[in-house]
């Protein structure tokens, strides 16, 4: 079947066979803000030929996204561009609208960053396929139906006839944007722009994704211009690496010359920013070895860890936190029937360990921290902190108890009140618990704001005036203002870019070092835990499915689901991943197998 | 931690300070330390409170500065040239003082030159000076709107708060209620109760209007809180145990100061319009005292006659309703935190 439409696809056209599909020479994108120019991406120059992917990397604000919207004359309204990008010899910049609408969908076509909201949710996802084809050719509606059902199946979407007919709410995130690609091919672009295509799928998802660009770019031929801020997505699928900082170009190079020896202190500064899956314990997914295809476990490895480990463990000490048979079920409305978020999930922290607890969205990992700190009621079994279980208690009696424990939330920018002054917020757990005099709170305010690495001056500032790092440091120094004995990070870094989620990875680990609390760090990214936890807990729909420690769960995973987890996390170094990608599939065969 | 930790996370903040100077960015892989001089300037920067940010934004809207310097005037010539309670003003007449009519009660008012004459506004069918009885009548029509913006905006918010913050069986019986309040017309209920109301004065008339107007507001303030009690930093306040009351009026209200005063002014300038509708239906404000409404309803029939008497409290509550419509589009603007400038 694949066979048959590759045929049907590459037949359509005939393309040039030297030369760059896209050069772009000297691009410069400027915003008037307050009648000011401000420039956004400047002299900007790179090409891309055929069956090429070429990556442009940056964190936010580098300019990678406004450089190739610029492509297509879709700046905002108070945008203006220069320079020259030519599309098979044709100019774009300063084209007529006229002209770049035809190039838009038939010649380049986008892939944007979030599946859920460019698909219109009223209309069938084959009708909008089909609108698509139907919006650059002559077909009839009958034939464009056909397409669009062959482009389905090109994505990879099972039973395409069936589902033509159904709407978005009724795919999954990772079909949704397999989606997005069908409509994004639908006219044969001869260049595929794609903004993050990724970043709001998890890793196993995102893996499937990233396999079906690779093979399709090779078999339509075309280009795919690839921007990102992931450097291990880049090293899974990129040839060209463009690296990108405050709108201009730091270093080009080919991918594995990048990664192996990259020459600007930027591009150095980057790499080394990303955390490495495997590198604090020395590899990950020891005891999986790949021998033709197939897939051969040590299972020994796994014992001896586990007998070395037993030889460790700590006995007779009150543990930081337990979790016992927890379960948690938000409760059902009218006939709809209970979701059991979180099911019979036991672990234990002890004081001064630090656990991550890993999953994918919907896996419960956000609604056990949120139980933890008292925010959800719990439906079954246990939750104690420091030795008292905190599932009975009336809000009353849990007040004293709460400096015991404290949260970190995901979303710096949601997380502090947008009124309160910084020293406000943080000084407020102590306001409410100790009641200190305003000379003293003063003091302890600037104590906790110089222990989190900012000038004591930023107390009188509000949170609108701080960039995402700085705020999610006042929210680490307001949890622990009480020097709780547990600290619970709900997926703290994941909203900032990879060189800000260092430095406050960096401050944790110190400020953890330091004062010894016990931490529930929650994430979905196994690198980032890695760095931090001694021990591992995976969650997957609401069971924890295994955990150890973290040596023993990246090394030797006894549970498919880790495996695949773990198999699936890219890596930032292309010649480790392409090893990975090997094994990624070998597991995923042997997985269907069972 | 020890003094040399505490020295050595100095210099670490400094090299943390070139993150700061850019609000949004997070670009900050850290390529240059600040000087000395750079971060001292950093430290002793007075950062611009909310407050302050809104001022600011307020008073750059053209339209909001007028509709304030439009209404202090009025307020001011109101309340100045006749008095009020017993104070008396600069103007020699009373509005309730009848005298002989002069030049058949036409407006002695000339631009230029300017001069008031003896009757500015001219008098009317009983010889009345009609300039103090339009003050007198913008006197009451201005405690009106306000005493009623004040009752609604109270009630209002109580309800929209309590209903939104703790859902469940609170919410259903305050929000069915307002839905009843709703439902019953202001105009047959003011018809039942106003007359008996305004027998007692122009207060508890004002009350009682704010007590059918206040459920737009409540619904606003309703929904306000149902998105807001579900941020992040309302959690983190639950999480270190903040009570209720202080999660509702520390954390949540302050959040929602800009959609109460925005549609408590425009609250305001409504009141002003029903109070005038329903004095000229005769179910408001009752002789011998006035409100603009009333003025109207007095003269409706000298409309061709003797137009002063119809176009001067007409002239007065559009610009009182405009005035105070302009004030409340340019505080909606300023409340705004994620308008970063205001358009012209």
């Amino acid at each position: 079947m694949a066979a048959h439409s590759s045929t049907v696809i590459s037949d359509e056209q005939s393309r040039p066979a030297d030369g760059p599909i896209l050069a772009v020479e000297g691009l410069g994108v400027e915003f008037n803000v307050d009648n000011e120019w401000v420039m956004a991406a400047e002299d900007v120059s790179y090409e891309i030929h055929p069956g090429e992917i070429l990556a442009i990397v940056g964190e936010s604000g580098s300019g990678k996204s406004m450089s190739s919207m610029a492509l297509l004359g879709l700046l905002p309204r108070n945008g203006r561009s220069s320079g020259s990008a030519r599309m098979l010899g044709r100019e774009l910049i300063g084209a007529p609208q006229s002209t770049l609408r035809r190039v838009r969908g038939k010649e380049i076509a986008m892939i944007f960053q979030e599946p859920m909201t460019a698909l219109n949710p009223v209309l069938t996802v084959g009708e909008q396929i089909r609108e698509a084809v139907e919006q650059h050719t002559e077909l009839s509606p009958a034939q464009a139906k056909q397409r669009a059902v062959e482009l389905l199946r090109m994505v990879e979407i099972p039973e395409p006839e069936r589902r033509y007919d159904n709407f978005p709410h009724q795919f999954s995130g990772g079909q949704r944007q397999r989606a997005m690609i069908a409509i994004a091919l639908a006219n044969d672009p001869m260049l595929l722009i794609a903004d993050e295509p990724t970043t709001a799928l998890d890793v196993t998802v995102q893996a499937e994704v990233l396999d079906l660009l690779r093979t399709l770019n090779k078999r339509l031929n075309s280009a795919v211009l690839l921007i990102t801020h992931d450097m291990g997505v880049v090293a899974d699928l990129a040839d060209h690496v463009v690296v990108m900082e405050r709108g201009r170009i730091v270093e080009t190079a080919p991918t594995a010359q990048l990664f192996a020896a990259p020459k600007e202190a930027y591009t150095q500064q980057l790499l080394s920013a990303v955390p490495h899956l495997g590198s604090k314990v020395g590899g990950v997914l020891a005891d999986v070895e790949v021998v033709d295809g197939r897939l051969s476990i040590h299972e020994e490895y796994a014992e001896t860890s586990l007998r070395e480990q037993e030889g460790h463990a700590a006995s007779g000490v009150v543990p930081a936190l337990e979790l016992r048979d927890v379960d948690i079920e938000y409760p059902g409305r009218f006939r709809q029937p209970a979701f059991k978020a979180v099911n019979g999930v036991s672990f234990t922290i002890n004081p001064g360990e630090v656990l991550g607890l890993v999953g994918e969205s919907g896996s419960g990992k956000s609604t056990i921290a949120r139980a933890v700190t008292g925010l959800i009621r719990t439906s079954g079994g246990t939750v104690g902190i420091g030795g008292t279980d905190i599932t009975k208690l009336s809000t009353r009696q849990l007040l004293p108890l709460r400096k015991k424990f404290a949260i970190v939330f995901q979303d710096p920018a949601a997380s502090l009140n947008p009124r309160l002054s910084i020293g406000d917020s943080i000084g407020e757990p102590l306001l409410l618990h100790e009641k200190p005099g305003r000379a003293e709170l003063d003091k302890r305010v600037a104590g906790l704001l110089e222990d989190v690495q900012l000038p004591v001056g930023f107390r009188h500032r509000y949170p609108h005036e701080l960039s995402g790092g700085q705020r999610q440091r006042v929210g680490i120094a307001r949890a622990l203002s009480l020097r709780p004995d547990l600290l619970v990070a709900d997926e703290p870094t994941s909203a900032l870019d990879v060189s800000v989620q260092a430095k406050v990875l960096e401050l944790l680990q110190e400020l953890q070092r330091e004062r010894g609390f016990a931490c529930l760090f929650v994430s979905h990214d196994l690198a980032v835990v890695e760095l931090l936890a001694s021990h591992i807990a995976v969650l997957n729909k609401g069971t924890l499915v295994e955990q150890g420690s973290t040596e023993q769960i990246l090394k030797y995973p006894r549970d498919p689901y880790t495996r695949r987890l773990l198999a699936a996390a890219p890596v930032p170094d292309p010649q480790v991943q392409s090893l990975r990608r090997e094994q990624r599939s070998a597991i995923l065969a042997a997985g269907n197998a069972e | 931690m020890s003094t040399s930790d505490k020295r050595r996370d100095d210099s670490r903040a400094s090299a943390e300070l070139s993150e700061l100077t850019l609000q949004s960015q997070d670009t900050d892989i850290v390529t240059q330390a600040p000087t000395r001089a750079q971060t001292d300037r950093i430290r002793t920067t007075d950062a611009k409170s909310q407050g302050r940010l809104i001022r600011e934004r307020f008073f750059r809207h053209k339209g909001a500065l007028a509709g304030i310097a439009l209404l202090v005037a009025i307020f001011l010539l109101a309340f100045t040239s006749i008095g009020y309670a017993g104070i008396p003003g600069w103007w020699d007449k009373q509005y309730d003082v009848l005298a002989a009519r002069f030049n058949e009660g036409r407006p002695t008012l000339t631009l230029w030159p300017f001069s008031l004459g003896e009757h500015p506004f001219g008098q009317d069918v009983l010889g009345r000076d009609y300039f103090a009885l339009t003050m007198r009548g913008i006197q009451t029509s201005l405690i009106i709107a306000f005493v009623v913006g004040l009752v609604a905006m109270v009630i209002g918010t109580t309800v929209g708060a309590v209903a939104g913050y703790f859902r469940g069986w609170t919410e259903a019986a305050l929000m069915r209620f307002t839905d009843v309040v709703i439902t019953i017309p202001t105009l047959v209920i003011a018809a039942a109760v106003a007359g008996i109301v305004a027998r007692h004065g122009v207060i508890p008339f004002a009350i009682f209007l704010g007590l059918v107007t206040w459920t737009g507001l409540a619904r606003l303030v309703r929904g306000e809180f149902l998105s807001l009690r579900e941020k992040e930093f309302v959690e983190s306040a639950k999480s270190v145990g903040a009570s209720s009351a202080r999660i509702i009026f520390r954390h949540i209200l302050p959040n929602t100061v800009g959609v109460i005063i925005v549609s408590t002014t425009l609250a305001i300038s409504g009141a002003i319009l029903l109070e005038t509708g329903l004095s000229f239906l005769g179910l408001g404000v009752t002789a011998p005292d006035t409100s603009l409404g009333k003025a109207i309803n007095d003269n409706r029939s000298a409309l061709s006659v003797r137009p002063w008497l119809f176009l001067w409290p007409g002239a007065f509550i559009i610009g009182i309703a405009l005035a105070v419509n302009f004030i409340g589009d340019g505080l909606r603007d300023a409340f705004d935190p994620k308008q970063t400038r205001v358009k012209q």
